[in-house]
């Protein structure tokens, strides 16, 4: 095995692949020089760092999609990405923590996306409320691994020790599963605009609960939020001393969420991908298309919905879970309907229906929203500050008003880019895995399409009498 | 004989209309018949209730002896008919196979864990199923590749790939609403021929809508005539022909004996 892949390689290298590695080596090699001359002491000082390190970031992030579609064996990619997510950005991560932190929450957005997509892309089940799973998930971890449970029920067992974190994972994927069924059961009748309705106002419903239920029992603490919200234990410590590792807390649980959420995409990914290659994911497409038609071949319509509902919700749940721990602290403002929104729109220009798309749209949006607008919004203060007058209409920027601050254009940015990517580009950045079967035809990628599952050539067309009678 | 299929006194209204009006039909196995009828006289709605998208008002509808009332679309492709539609209803983004597939949908097995474990039977499974549909791909005598989308195929391989999808269930009885709809007549020849395997090869049962008196008069063993949801005239293809109240019902009265116009 290991010598055929050997052989294999240096065959792609003889006829000049190689070509390719090498500029996947380059660009990445050219990102993290490119990072590492931004991490500088007094760069941060310079007015435009903020965005320019936005773009930095996201170039440095967009090595893994120029692996992705490099012409390159897949265990070469396997291993240039592994060595991406596994090694390199960890390292950065460790001088800037700040990155980590954004590239946890844009895994944290992924993993969800990929579990929207399940709703939405596969199965075409427009879901406007998907926040709701995400904030039963956290709150789930909130108050049984901090003091409000002793709160709420009068007893002092809580918080749970952070060794409970792994179990109640795994409880907080049944339970986000079991409120996907529930809500499930008596909306997915609905058609189209209004299981989106129903959706977003269920969303709605459950922000309002958490945001009340602190009478006649405290089990949310309303607005005011949950906090301390209990970790999960740093079991590697012991082991990095060893090694000689010495960081600080706050470093290892940056890492230990990074790398607990990029294992929860691993498992996402794996999970999304085997269902859509099998009968439960052709179903899922078959309602998407005409679910008239699907009916028709015996597929039955309220339990597959049922099923994409809930295996999205238990994507959100855990997600929602490893959000409150790392936060620390939750209040209702973190599960708006603009949650919901944003995880559409990455995954509408992700690409529906495609799992590198709600990665890619995941990322994007997480990086414009986190980075690029509070970037520009800092700009902006550092020029205000400075006394800036825009020429001509002779305007000084300390007189911006701070409700136009770049901060506040997330919707803004969010809508806008959705009715672009809606009139430009419908089947989003990456395509799912149908639709780039045309669009490699249109653009003559042959190798694309190798790729590709391809069923035998047909014999010449003589119908003949293969196929055995129905009768048992 | 017992019936494979028994309409009784089947009744469907749509507010004041009568779409379907005490209709009785009964077929035997291994029958190729035709539903006729101008347009609007109730065939297809007669095919949506046999197939559970409308639900009974009056009557009864027995399969294999056992009544279909109430079940849902799925449960009746479960326990054995398939139907092709008058406007095709393919899946138009996804691949001939893929339709395939789904039409296959009540035959897989392959549980949650199977699926995610990739284990031998998921991939037997796969293996086998594909390698069926490929069959029935050549059987019907679709030329396209099982890797092109649906909606790229020109009409007469999406009418193949419709019956192929039907047949992929199993079905023991098919019901084929308007299978020649938008063919020529070599197209159209070919598909009578294709009718005729199905029973002959496949031991299915059909029931055809069929506008083209030259495809009914051709295959059916007996033609059911319907206007304005009534059952007017039942029989041998000729007979029916021949009926004065057919003639009337397509031409209106006053036009002289003589062939329906095929």
């Amino acid at each position: 095995m290991i010598r055929a892949k050997a052989v294999e390689w240096i065959a792609q290298i003889r006829n000049g692949r190689s070509v390719y590695l090498v500029g996947v080596l380059g660009y990445i090699v050219a990102a993290l020089l490119l990072m590492n001359w931004l991490g500088q002491p007094g760069m941060r000082a310079v007015a435009w760092y903020p965005l320019i390190s936005a773009l930095a970031f996201a170039a440095f992030l967009g090595s893994l999609l120029v692996i992705y579609y490099a012409p390159l064996s897949g265990a070469l990619k396997a291993l240039l990405s592994l060595t991406f997510l596994l090694i390199l950005l960890p390292t950065l991560g460790v001088r800037n923590t700040f990155l980590l932190e954004i590239a946890t929450q844009a895994g944290i957005f992924a993993a969800m996306a990929i579990g929207l997509n399940i709703v939405v892309g596969f199965a075409g089940l427009l879901d406007l409320g998907y926040v709701a799973f995400y904030a039963v998930g956290a709150y789930l971890w909130a108050i049984f691994g901090s003091p409000q449970a002793n709160i709420a029920f009068g007893t002092n067992r809580f918080p749970l020790e952070p060794e409970w974190f792994f179990l109640f994972l795994f409880l907080a994927v049944g339970v986000a599963a079991l409120t996907g069924i529930l809500l499930g059961l008596p909306v997915l009748r609905l058609r189209g605009d209004y299981l989106a309705i129903v959706t977003l106002a269920f969303g709605e419903v459950i922000r309002v609960i958490v945001n009340n239920l602190d009478k006649p029992i405290n089990l949310t603490n309303g607005p005011q939020g949950i906090r301390p919200v209990q970790r999960p234990p740093l079991f590697f410590k012991p082991w990095l001393h060893a090694l000689g590792i010495r960081l600080d807390d706050p470093t290892l649980y940056a890492l230990y969420f990074y790398f607990l959420v990029l294992l929860v995409i691993g498992f996402a990914i794996w999970l999304a991908r085997r269902l859509e290659n099998s009968w439960v994911g052709r179903a899922w497409t078959a309602i998407r298309e005409d679910e008239l038609a699907a009916q028709a071949m015996g597929i039955p319509l309220v339990r597959m919905k049922l099923a994409a509902f809930a295996t999205g919700a238990s994507f959100a749940g855990a997600m929602g879970m490893i959000f409150a721990a790392k936060q620390y602290f939750i209040n209702p403002e973190s599960f708006t309907f603009m949650e919901s929104i944003g995880i559409l729109v990455m995954v509408i220009v992700g690409g529906m229906g495609s799992i590198p798309g709600s990665i890619v749209g995941a990322v994007l949006l997480t990086i414009l929203n986190l980075q690029i607008l509070k970037g520009l919004s800092q700009m902006l203060n550092a020029l205000r500050q400075a006394g800036v007058v825009i020429p001509l209409i002779n305007f000084p920027l300390s007189q911006w008003p701070t409700q136009l601050d770049p901060a506040k254009y997330e919707r803004l940015v969010f809508g806008i880019l959705l009715v672009l990517m809606m009139i430009l580009r419908p089947q989003g950045l990456i395509p799912e895995r149908r639709h780039r079967l045309e669009l490699a035809e249109a653009m003559g990628r042959e190798e694309e399409l190798e790729r590709l599952p391809v069923e035998e050539e047909l014999p010449p067309v003589v119908p003949t009498p293969e196929v055995k009678p129905a009768r048992d | 004989m017992a019936y494979l299929l028994e309409l009784r006194k089947v009744t469907k209204r749509f507010g004041g209309l009568v779409a379907v009006n005490r209709v009785d039909f009964t077929l035997e196995p291994g029958r190729i018949v035709s539903i006729i009828g101008p347009n609007g006289a109730g065939k297809t709605t007669l095919f949506n209730l046999i197939t559970g998208i409308y639900k009974l008002d009056e009557g009864e509808i027995l399969f294999e002896g056992r009544s279909l009332v109430g079940l849902r679309p799925d449960q009746i492709t479960a326990r054995g008919i398939a139907r092709t539609f008058q406007n095709i209803r393919l899946f138009g983004n996804m691949t001939v196979m893929e339709n395939i597939l789904v039409g296959m949908h009540t035959r897989f097995r392959a549980n949650p864990v199977d699926i995610l474990f990739r284990t031998p039977r998921f991939r037997g499974e796969e293996r086998q199923l594909r390698e069926e549909a490929l069959q029935l791909i050549r059987f019907v005598g679709l030329r396209a590749s099982p890797d092109e989308l649906a909606k790229n195929l020109p009409y007469g391989e999406q009418r193949k790939v419709e019956l192929a999808r039907a047949l992929a269930a199993r079905p023991k009885l098919i019901l084929l609403d308007e299978p020649t709809a938008g063919m020529n007549p070599q197209e159209t020849v070919e598909t009578t021929r294709l009718i005729r395997r199905l029973r002959d090869e496949l031991g299915i049962t059909v029931i055809l809508i069929e506008h083209q008196m030259r495809v009914v008069m051709g295959i059916s063993e007996r033609v059911t005539v319907l206007d304005y949801g009534e059952k007017i005239a039942e029989g041998a293809p000729e007979e029916v022909r021949r009926n004065p109240r057919v003639i009337e019902a397509y031409l209106g009265r006053g036009v002289a004996m003589g062939a329906v116009a095929g």
